[in-house]
Parts: structure tokens; sequence; C-alpha cells
């Protein structure tokens, strides 16, 4: 058989017969698994699917809720407007969005410093055989998984209260969710400085750089990006948190709007917590707006974290 | 080049081409290297010691890895290592330029002169040390930065003065990469073909001005036209440098250097473990023709290793 005709269909009657042979002899020998085997195979994937199927629907459903509840409010006024529990219809969110914009301003000013020197200092640095520095890394691991509600106490006992003595102000607020992420920051920051080669490290300390050198201009731009998604995720998670500020003086209802180290803010988590709580229909069509703000913003964050780690990230 | 290392130091010993004393000429059968494969060489000058080796080891942690090197390194001329894997070639070449230090178990006994300075004198700085005697990797390692900057990050570290576009052509030049990177210098290093990538690695090593480089496996990742061409830059570059080579091809050995140390993994004195030493450090053309040890002509003439 030439090749142009390889895949043309048998002509002859013995050609069939031919290929009907090779056909039944390649089944006998690779031919259908026990049937059971099958079975279990289906059963698997079912289940692999309904797992899929149930994240998703869970995730469908609360947009979907979503948007047909809060749709009705989506406007100008959601954004720009105080809240008000006689004027409902018109009541928004404009404290609550100014907070959680103070509150994580704040964050990110402190996560970045201080996160990206702690995992340089335990990747560059720290001698591994150092009993320390081991339980640095292990007790920065631990923290990663304190429940936030501690972080909240640990706000309230240290923060608002002595010795720093805040007051129930968003710099509070911007601290205790900085203590509660740091430890997610430092472990991503650590995976980006760890993805840079050592080859890296060593071209440049062999040029007669100094390893501070080393670390400033060729380690941390090479993990830019990697940190940045790290700490673009952490924040996206700190937006969304709501217990540890109850207790640091997230009160509920603020008319004003708030200032960095003047008591009385609120953010948009709270504020939906206390919404969603009242009984009127008007106050659940706020809270599931607020929801709306909540998801785009979530939603902005974690697709610029996408783009970044895109954009930059580096084939070695 | 003066003495860059802040030592006073010890008196250098008189000079000896090669440390092992010279065996009776082995009966060599079939050598892998034709002579003709030679390079049309002069007789050799020996005139200017770069480093001295006495009686040096480096051991990580309690593991020695090389044991009592003694050989001395000559000014622009091309020395290279050779012997198995595991003989402490790489080891004893990164302690040249005290890379050996960013391992932290990393041990050097004995004396390891440069220009009669000891390298490993209390008040010497490695960064110091580093900036004169530069370092090629066995992977291309360019930064991930354009070609100029990958370039321009040694001279701006080391605050050398002047223009820096005119360094960066000429390192590139130097390198002879100019030409085929001077359209597409804000390129991304990492665009490049290895070959290319390893030719600028030795670019922004020269764009420092060191006075040796030190080279690990050079061309093991690179195909035989890429080692051509680098062979033929280290051939440049031995005017001006002097360069050590460690190297896995014994025809390029062969090819480039003038003088050859063979390594070989040898059993400690307790026969427990084992280490690599120094068998026989000569001319190269007496090394591949008629060497002093009959474990340097097995090996080069392929029977072991």
């Amino acid at each position: 058989m030439s090749t142009d005709e390889k895949d043309a269909p048998p002509r002859t009657a013995r050609t069939r017969l031919a290929v009907a042979g090779a056909r039944a002899t390649t089944e006998s020998v690779f031919g259908a698994r026990p049937r059971g085997d099958r079975v279990s195979n289906r059963l698997f994937l079912a289940l692999l699917l309904l797992g899929l199927a149930v994240a998703m629907a869970g995730l469908a459903t609360m947009i979907i809720w979503a948007i047909v509840e809060g749709s009705p409010r989506l406007n100008m006024d959601l954004i720009t407007n105080g809240p008000s529990t006689l004027n409902i219809d018109q009541a928004g969110y404009r404290p609550a969005i100014l907070g959680s914009i103070y509150v994580i301003g704040g964050v990110i000013a402190l996560i970045l410093p201080l996160g990206v020197g702690a995992a340089v200092y335990l990747e560059e640095y720290a001698d591994k055989s150092r009993w320390w520095n081991r339980l640095f890394e292990l007790n920065i691991q631990n923290l990663a998984g304190v429940p936030s509600i501690v972080f909240g106490i640990l706000g309230l006992a240290f923060i608002v209260r002595q010795p720093l003595g805040l007051g129930f102000v968003p710099a509070a607020g911007a601290i205790t969710i900085a203590l509660l992420v740091l430890p997610t920051v430092i472990l991503a920051s650590r995976e980006a400085i760890r993805a840079v080669p050592p080859s890296i490290r060593e071209g440049s300390l062999a040029l007669g750089a100094t390893q501070w050198q080393t670390t400033w201009r060729q380690v941390l731009p090479a993990a830019t990006s990697g940190i940045l998604t790290g700490v673009i995720l952490a924040v996206a998670r700190a937006i969304g948190e709501a217990a540890p500020l109850l207790l640091v003086g997230a009160v509920t209802f603020v008319t004003f709007d708030p200032s960095f180290f003047s008591p009385g803010f609120t953010t948009l988590p709270t504020q939906i917590f206390d919404w969603a709580g009242r009984p009127q229909e008007q106050f659940q069509v706020l809270a599931a707006a607020g929801v709306l703000i909540m998801l785009a913003l979530v939603l902005v964050m974690n697709s610029f974290a996408v783009w970044l780690r895109n954009r930059f990230e580096q084939k070695w | 080049m003066t003495n860059h290392l802040t030592q006073e130091i010890a008196r250098p010993r008189p000079a000896t081409a090669g440390d092992v004393e010279e065996a009776p000429a082995v009966q060599h059968t079939e050598i892998s290297v034709r002579p003709d494969e030679f390079r049309q060489r002069g007789p050799v000058e020996h005139k200017e010691k770069t480093f001295e080796l006495n009686n040096v080891s480096v051991s990580y942690g309690k593991a020695r890895a090389v044991n009592d090197v003694t050989m001395d390194i000559f000014h622009q001329n091309i020395t290279a290592l050779i012997g198995p894997s595991g003989c402490g070639k790489s080891t004893l070449l990164r302690s040249l330029n005290r890379m050996n230090d960013l391992i932290p178990s990393a041990r050097v006994d004995g004396q390891l002169l440069y220009h009669g300075a000891d390298i490993y004198g209390p008040k010497v700085d490695p960064v110091q040390v580093r900036k004169v005697i530069g370092m090629v990797f066995q992977k291309p390692n360019p930064f991930p930065k354009s070609i100029y900057d990958n370039v321009a990050f040694g001279p701006r570290t080391t605050g050398i003065k002047g223009d820096m576009d005119e360094i960066v052509e000429k390192a590139l030049t130097r390198a002879g990469l100019w030409d085929e990177v001077k359209d597409r210098l804000d390129d991304n290093a990492y665009g490049m073909s290895g070959g290319q990538q390893q030719r600028l690695c030795i670019a922004r090593c020269i764009a420092v001005e060191p006075d040796v480089i030190l080279m690990d496996e050079p061309c093991s990742a690179l195909d035989p036209i890429s080692t051509g061409r680098i062979e033929d830059l280290m051939l440049e570059l031995k005017e001006r440098y002097s360069i050590v080579i460690v190297t896995h091809n014994m025809q390029q050995a062969a090819r480039v250097s003038d003088m050859t140390a063979f390594l070989m993994v040898e059993l400690t004195a307790d026969e427990k473990s084992r280490w690599g030493e120094l068998i026989e450090y000569d001319d190269t053309t007496k090394i591949f023709t008629n060497p002093g040890d009959s474990r340097t002509e097995d090996y080069i003439s392929g029977k072991v290793g």
C-alpha cells in the first residue's frame, strides 16, 4: 500500500478479510478491560465532576443571587451616599468604601516592606543550620493558620489599648489586618525569591557584586512579579475580613467620612454584615448590592494579579 | 596587573613548572588526541605567576574534596584542569576566587597566593577578589535583563567610571558578540542562542576588567560550532587575561591550553573515603604526548574515567 492510499477504505475482499483479522487480533491482545474496571473508572470521574459542580454551583448561586437581589440599587447613590436608616432607598456605602480603602492602603504600606524584608532574610541571609532560623520558619507557617478573630483580640489588646493605644481608628484596623496577612505575604515572597535560580546569584557575585547588591539589583527585580502577585492575593483576602475589624473598632454604622487616625470607621464587610442583619426588605437589597461591590473589587484585584504573573513571568 | 589585595605576603617559592616529579616516560599507546590537533604554539613562556597554590586542600564539612594541591598558574596562559567527575576540578577552580565561600561548610587549607598575596588572608574581602578574578559558569546564566544591562551590571556595581556605552561596546566587541547584537541591545538576553548567551556571560565578565577569568566547563552545554567560537575567543583573550578552564573535553584542553593539570579521584590513606588529587601538571603538549604518570596516560587515552 502506498502512502497516499493509506487512509483509503479496503477495496477487495481479501483486504477486508486481512483488516478484520488484524482487528480481531488487536482486540484480543489490547481489548476492552474487565467491566468492573470500567465502572469504577466512570464512578471516580463522576465524583470528580460532582466536586467541581458543587463548587461552581455555590459560586454561581452567590453571584446570581447578589445580582438579582441587588440590581435595583446599582446606581451612583450606592457609592456616593452614606448610610441612613430613615432614607433607606438612597443609603449607600461611602464611609464603608473609604474605610476599606484606608485600611487596605495601610495594610499594603505595612506588609510590602515587612513581608519582603522577612522573606529576603529567610531566603538570602539566614543560615538554615541554626535552630532559631528553623524556628522562625515553623512559626510563620503556624501563624498563617491562626484564626483571624485571634488577631482581632491581639489588635484590641495591644494596638487599640496599651502599649500602642491608638484607639478605635482605621490605623489600628490596618495594623491588625497587616499582622493577619503578613505570614501569607512572607510565604508567597519566599516562594518568589526561591524561584530565582541560584545561578543568577552566582553570576552576580562572581562579578564582584556584594550580597546586598545581588539581592537588591538581581534577585528582587527577578522576583517582583511573584511577590506582587502574592501581595495582591493576600490583600484581596484582607478586604473581606470582618471579624478582627469588629474587635478593633470598625463600628457598623458610621455616617461620616473616616480619617486615618481619628476614631470611628467602618468597612465594606462590616457594613454589609450590619445591613444583612436588619429585618427590612430594603436593607437586604442594600446588602446584596454591597456584596456586588466587594465581588467586583476582589475580581479586579485577582485579575490584576493573574495579568501581572503572566506579563512578567520569567522563563529560566 | 598590580597587587589588588591588601596583604603583605610570604615569599613565593621558586618557580617550578610542575610539582609532580617526573616519572620515567611511559610507553604510550593509542592516545585519543592526535598530534595535529594541537595548536601551533611556540615555547610556552612562564615568566610571571598568577597563582601559587601551596598544599591547598578544600573540604566541605568533614569531607575533603581536594587534597594537597601544589601548582603554579601562569600569567597570560590558558591553564586547563582535567579529570573524571568528582575529582574536585570545579571545587579547586571555585576556591581561586572564593566562590566556595558561598557554601557555609566549605573550608580551604594551605596557602593560595595571587600575585604573591594570600587570597584567604584575614584582611582580604572576597568581593574584591571576585572583581579581579572573574568567572564563567557551565550553564550560561545571563541576568533576566536586556543585553546592555547584562554587560553594564558589573561596571555599575563595582563603580567603574567612564562612558557606559563605550564600556559595553568594548566588552561585547572583545567577546566577539558586538556585530550580532548591536541592533538589539535592549532585547532580553534570554532571547539569544545558548552560544550567544555564553559569550554574553564572557563579555559581562570582561566588562569589569578582571585579571583572571575562571571558566567552569564553559562549553559543555553548547554545540560544536559555538564551542569553536568560544575557544577562538579564549585564545584572543589570553593576550590580556590569564584563563583557567575546567573541561571534560580533552580535545578542548589540548586545543586551547598551555598548561594542563590532571586530577584524579584517589582513595584516602585509611581507604574509607575518596578525594581529588593532583596527579600531574605540566605543559599541555607533554601531558598529551608524553605524560609522566601512567594514570594520566590511561585517562587521556580513554582507558579509565
